[in-house]
């Protein structure tokens, strides 16, 4: 049996955050008398997460996703609640807890800017106890998955955005970490290099059965590599389960555009029960529900002449977009 | 916590930041004409003091000179060690970069303190030491064991005060975040340690050695060079000097709990 790897138990976090009006007087208000408030950024949540799973967060700017992460890897301590990380309370960071976790940030580096990747490297290496010839071996064999190889020599400041983002990962992976925590690391990357990012992720995933924490506002991402997803509104969990099981309830129908061959075969179709959404001349699109989605389009080729016809599922992250401002989904 | 692989990390931290530097080779000599200048302009200006007067606060011009060389000692050390490495704190917390050296299995307070150095600092260090030397010759002081481990002792924990103070109030920018300010006063107070503790009012000594400790930094270490040394106040160095590492060191702790990362 697959075993819990990240436990989290009724876990919420507040912060103390000072408002300011604008304008002079208020500028002067708030230098001499700062208005705080305490504000719940996460409230009391729970959830688990197995040995080897790759688990998205999503979440609308604010929702909560980074500072749970945050929490999980043992950056920010915890109001309320308990969380338990490769049986550590995070947020001691005792060294062999440290060892096995890695937390990767799309938007802050932790390369040397003036020398080149491989210089961190092998000082990582020695921060994490590894003599030259381990790290060597363990640079090698990442450098040969991340497709990198000359930029380890060049100096950071020169490398492009996704060649500093491979050289990042490697630097955060030398210590071959059991939990890997990604914010938004695809962030700012062109569609090539957020693709072979994807494709290392999941080889790395494979490979060494590491778990995955990410967060991305690319859906990508998401549906690539997460078959669970958690949806964080308002810094409260509002889905915890299968990716495609949320798709499913969030987009329950397909359109299809079907090409019949006359005009009369359009005008069959159309008053043969299915839910038209409009008909111009021989083209027809309809509503099919996913539950009847096969039977239904067996329906229609067995006693339809059709010339043609498409599948529209409706883009992801417009359906994603709608968990992003609900507050609960219970499927 | 496995201590025996902090040489090699220092010895790291050494290779990265000197690689690093040495990519601007403009700044290093810039750097190098800039402690040049500065020690031969501090000369003069103590040198204008004591013209008129053959002697300050009981302080003669040739006495006066081993506070300027271990000012300039210690300055080498606070532009070498300190400057790089403890107002990248403030950078580190603005930009939520501590979270990389937090979750690195080192002691944090290690990680930021020595990973970077400025190597223009080491020729202040030299001229320091060589303004020391020709001290010691004209003040005809004698070298034995205790006079060197007297020395040794004070100005070791003059650097500790230092160090402490300094990441002091580098700590507090978890709290207030940015505190460029505050380090440009300690460095203007530091000014201060270049003339004798005597040569300042009554009230300004108390000043020096309560509240913000100049005193202890440069005057102790020099009384030992000229033998006026007394045992309490080379204890009293000692005390101040421990007190200050480990309040900083405990305040360093605490402080982390309050840290809430950068946004992202």
């Amino acid at each position: 049996m697959v075993q819990n790897i990240i436990d989290v138990r009724n876990l919420s976090k507040s912060f103390d955050i000072s408002s300011k009006e604008p304008g002079l007087k208020g500028t002067i208000k708030h230098f001499f008398k700062r208005q705080t408030k305490s504000l719940k950024v996460i409230k009391d949540i729970s959830f688990e997460i197995k040995e080897g799973e790759i688990v998205g967060f999503l979440g609308a700017n604010g929702a909560g996703k980074t500072t749970i992460l945050k929490m999980l890897c043992g950056l920010i301590y915890p109001s309320e609640g308990s969380i338990l990380v490769s049986g550590y309370l995070p947020f001691r960071r005792k060294e062999n807890f440290l060892k096995n976790i890695t937390l990767i940030m799309g938007q802050k580096q932790q390369l040397i800017w003036d020398l080149p990747p491989i210089e961190s490297f092998y000082l990582n290496a020695s921060i994490y106890d590894l003599d030259k010839f381990e790290a060597k071996k363990r640079i090698k064999k990442l450098s040969e998955m991340l497709e990198i190889d000359e930029e380890l020599f060049i100096p950071v400041r020169k490398l492009s955005l996704g060649q500093r983002m491979k050289s990042e990962l490697l630097a955060a992976l030398i210590h071959e970490p059991n939990i890997l925590f990604l914010d938004e690391p695809t962030l700012g990357l062109d569609i090539n290099a957020q693709r072979n990012l994807r494709k290392f992720l999941q080889k790395y995933n494979k490979e060494t059965n590491a778990t995955i924490c990410l967060t991305s506002h690319y859906m990508k991402d998401i549906t690539s590599l997460c078959k669970r997803v958690i949806c964080v509104h308002e810094g409260a969990i509002s889905y915890d389960g299968k990716l495609d099981l949320l798709l499913k309830k969030l987009s329950p129908v397909k359109e299809i555009l079907i090409v019949c061959r006359s005009e009369e075969d359009a005008i069959k179709l159309e008053n043969s029960g299915f839910t038209v959404k409009n008909k111009i001349k021989n083209e027809i699109t309809i509503k099919i529900e996913n539950n009847s989605f096969t039977s239904s389009l067996k329906t229609i080729l067995n006693n339809f002449d059709i010339l043609d016809l498409f599948i529209n599922e409706p883009p992801i992250d417009e359906v994603i977009g709608k968990v992003l401002i609900k507050k609960d989904y219970d499927i | 916590m496995n201590l025996r692989k902090y040489p090699t990390v220092y010895k790291k931290f050494l290779h990265t930041s000197l690689a690093s530097e040495l990519e601007y080779k403009t700044n290093i000599l810039i750097d190098l004409i800039t402690a040049i200048l500065s020690l031969v302009g501090s000369i003069f200006l103590l040198s204008i003091f004591f013209q008129n007067n053959g002697s300050i606060g009981g302080w003669k011009f040739e006495q006066a000179l081993i506070i300027q060389a271990i000012y300039t000692i210690l300055n080498g050390i606070t532009n070498t060690w300190f400057n790089p490495n403890l107002t990248e704190i403030v950078k580190h917390i603005r930009e939520g970069t501590l979270d990389f050296v937090l979750l690195k299995p080192i002691d944090s307070q290690f990680f930021i303190s020595l990973k970077k150095i400025n190597p223009s600092g080491f020729l202040e260090i030299m001229l320091g030491f060589l303004l020391l030397f020709f001290c010691i010759k004209i003040n005809q002081i004698n070298l034995n064991l205790s006079f060197l481990t007297l020395s040794f002792i004070t100005i070791s924990c003059s650097i500790c005060i230092l160090y402490s103070l300094w990441f002091f109030i580098s700590t507090t920018t978890i709290w207030f975040v940015k505190t460029w300010n505050a380090i440009e006063v300690l460095r203007s107070f530091l000014y201060v340690g270049r003339f004798p503790l005597n040569s300042f009012s009554f009230s300004l000594r108390i000043f020096f050695s309560v509240f913000i400790p100049i005193a202890f930094i440069t005057t102790i270490p020099s009384e030992v060079f000229l033998g006026l040394s007394v045992l309490w106040k080379i204890l009293l160095e000692v005390i101040v000097a421990t007190v200050f590492l480990i309040t900083s060191r405990k305040f360093w702790l605490f402080a982390l709990k309050f840290y809430s990362s950068a946004s992202s």
